[in-house]
């Protein structure tokens, strides 16, 4: 499938941003947040950016963009609509729980509750958005139960670490925040593993002889093809990636994703230069899923090239 | 709405039967279709480079051919693909919007191209790769069963089928109900057994493909002639014999 640079921003943004929102609930409730009026609500509008400038990004690959609201109406079928509808109605409570915080305070319930229902909204978001790539069947790599857990795991890996810089930055100590960036990017770096294993072992989903009715005659094998340029179908989803590139893209992610922000959370956790860490671990982690989201996108295949012969 | 319809009681189920044993691989259908749909309910179908050194554009149709099996029972099988107006099509369900559709009374799949966004997650859902996206118009647009010209009442009634069904100079193509069990496209599937492409899927579809058929017709070896006379003679005797 073509990775394409929109789609890639808006799940890993809002990834950022709704993993860094579920994160401040739990913070907030467990009185894990500096006793500052403040922190809470720039913490918040740092969250709804990442997620508004992934929306926003994610218009940009539509072909009609003016048209976007119409996304909205078919929540019954429709994961693509569900994860709009989702989106949108997590920023009320998010905005009321950053508003009473700082009317109230941290010990307001009502302001905790508000941030416990942005934060889960948030991560349903997330969840919706998996389900439009886990539930399209012509695509083997994406629709597997790997695909909705591993986003779910991201979301929460890069928001921990948008939170343990935010923290670091505020108070310039280390942070339980940092722990949990690390215990994150240790279970996000085994899953994404894990996920390579399992698509490597898959077997194809179907063979030219039954996309073709033509079992019965043994073998099928391409002889002409419809057109010698490509098309939209093969444009769109017949990108392929040479193993050799992936491979060494799939280190990179282990090392920049995961490997590395887990060492600098760790520094962070210890109180070794907690910001510098925490600034840098941020920068990679992003840098990382970037890359990750981008090869989820180039190692898969769609069912529909196999009449190509692809 | 993209949620699938309940079929109504009495309603059709409209699609193609493609005879792979008697197609020649002319592309005069996926011609025709162009033809005809760039004008039609879809229009227009955009071309890019035509005449270029990368041609490039929307087409609802498209021929491919295959070798099957190996030896002396091996064919060459030339094969159009196209819309398969699934019965339980994945590319309406993702649909955000309620743009693509499958309609109630005759099952065929469409695309509200007044409302599409252009999100493309509907070629993504479609195993067949039968949708293609007008880049120019910003939407989708795929196969629509001909719908303006098998219900027009403008044209001959004879004409009142699909534009690729009614160019195939080997009638390949066959257009009808599947819920009739009388209606040419339903004998047909059950006498030479159509089959379903990519059943695992699950989509079912509704247009049926008819294999090749097993029987071969024996041909004569050559006749092994040697030297230039030989060759002379060959042709004089193919010159006179016509
Ligand atoms: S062939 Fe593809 S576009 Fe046509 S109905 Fe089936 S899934 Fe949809
Ligand atoms: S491209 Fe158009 S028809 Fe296809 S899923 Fe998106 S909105 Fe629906």
């Amino acid at each position: 499938m073509k990775p394409a640079s929109s789609v890639l921003l808006l799940t890993t943004l809002t990834g950022f941003g709704y993993g860094l929102l579920a994160w401040l609930a739990v913070f907030a409730l467990c009185g894990g947040l500096p006793d500052s009026r403040w922190f809470l609500p720039v913490a918040v509008v740092v969250a709804l950016a990442f997620a508004g400038a992934g929306l926003v990004a994610s218009m940009l690959h539509l072909g009609r963009p003016e048209r976007a609201w119409r996304a909205f109406s078919q929540w019954r079928s429709s994961w693509l609509s569900r994860e709009g509808v989702a989106s949108l109605v997590t920023f009320p409570p998010a905005l009321g729980f950053a508003v009473l915080w700082w009317l109230q305070g941290p010990d307001s319930a009502v302001a905790i509750i508000l941030g416990l229902i942005a934060g889960a909204l948030g991560l349903v978001t997330v969840f919706c958005t998996s389900m439009i790539y886990a539930s399209l069947k012509p695509i083997r790599q994406w629709h597997n139960p790997h695909t909705a857990p591993d986003y779910m795991l991201f979301a929460l890996f890069s928001g921990a670490v948008l939170l343990a810089l935010l923290l670091a930055a505020w108070t310039g100590k280390a942070s339980m925040a940092a722990l949990v960036a690390l215990a994150a990017a240790i279970i996000a770096g085994i899953a994404k593993l894990a996920y390579w294993r399992f698509i490597d072992a898959q077997p194809p989903l179907a063979t030219l002889a039954s996309a073709t009715g033509l079992k019965e005659y043994g073998e099928v094998r391409p002889l002409d093809a419809p057109h010698f340029t490509e098309n939209y179908v093969l444009r769109e989803m017949g990108y392929r990636i040479a193993r050799k590139h992936a491979a060494k893209l799939r280190r990179f992610v282990v090392f920049a994703a995961f490997l590395l922000p887990a060492v600098l959370a760790a520094l962070a956790a210890l109180g070794a230069a907690p910001l510098a860490a925490s600034l840098v671990a941020a920068l990679f982690t992003a840098l990382g899923l970037f890359t990750e989201r981008w090869l989820f996108f180039a190692e898969a295949t769609h069912v529909s090239t196999l009449y190509y012969g692809r | 709405m993209t949620s699938l319809p309940q079929p109504a009681p009495n309603a059709k189920k409209l699609g193609l039967v493609i005879d792979l044993d008697t197609c020649v691989g002319c592309h005069a259908c996926a011609v025709n279709c162009k033809e005809w749909n760039t004008g039609g309910h879809s229009a227009p179908l955009p071309d890019h480079q035509p005449y270029g050194e990368e041609p490039d554009g929307v087409w609802f149709n498209r021929i491919h051919s295959f070798e099957a099996g190996c030896g002396s029972s091996s064919k060459t099988v030339n094969f159009p693909r196209s819309c398969l107006h699934c019965e339980n099509p994945q590319c309406v369900t993702v649909c955000p919007t309620g743009a693509s559709y499958k309609r109630e009374e005759d099952g065929i799949v469409l695309v509200n191209a007044d409302i599409c966004i252009g999100c493309k997650l509907c070629s993504w859902a479609c195993p067949y790769g039968a949708r293609e996206f007008d880049e120019l118009a910003g939407v989708m647009k795929k196969c629509t069963l001909c719908i303006d010209r098998i219900y027009n009442e403008t044209l001959p009634e004879a004409e009142r089928e699909p534009a690729c069904v009614a160019t195939c100079p080997s009638r390949a193509r066959h257009f009808g109900d599947f819920n009739d069990p009388e209606s040419k496209v339903s004998k047909l599937v059950a006498a030479r057994g159509g089959v379903d492409l990519m059943p695992e899927l699950g989509y079912k579809p509704v247009n049926k493909y008819l294999p090749p058929r097993k029987a071969s017709i024996p041909t004569k070896p050559q006749e092994q002639g040697g030297g230039t006379g030989n060759a002379l003679l060959r042709l004089l005797d193919k010159v006179l014999s016509r």
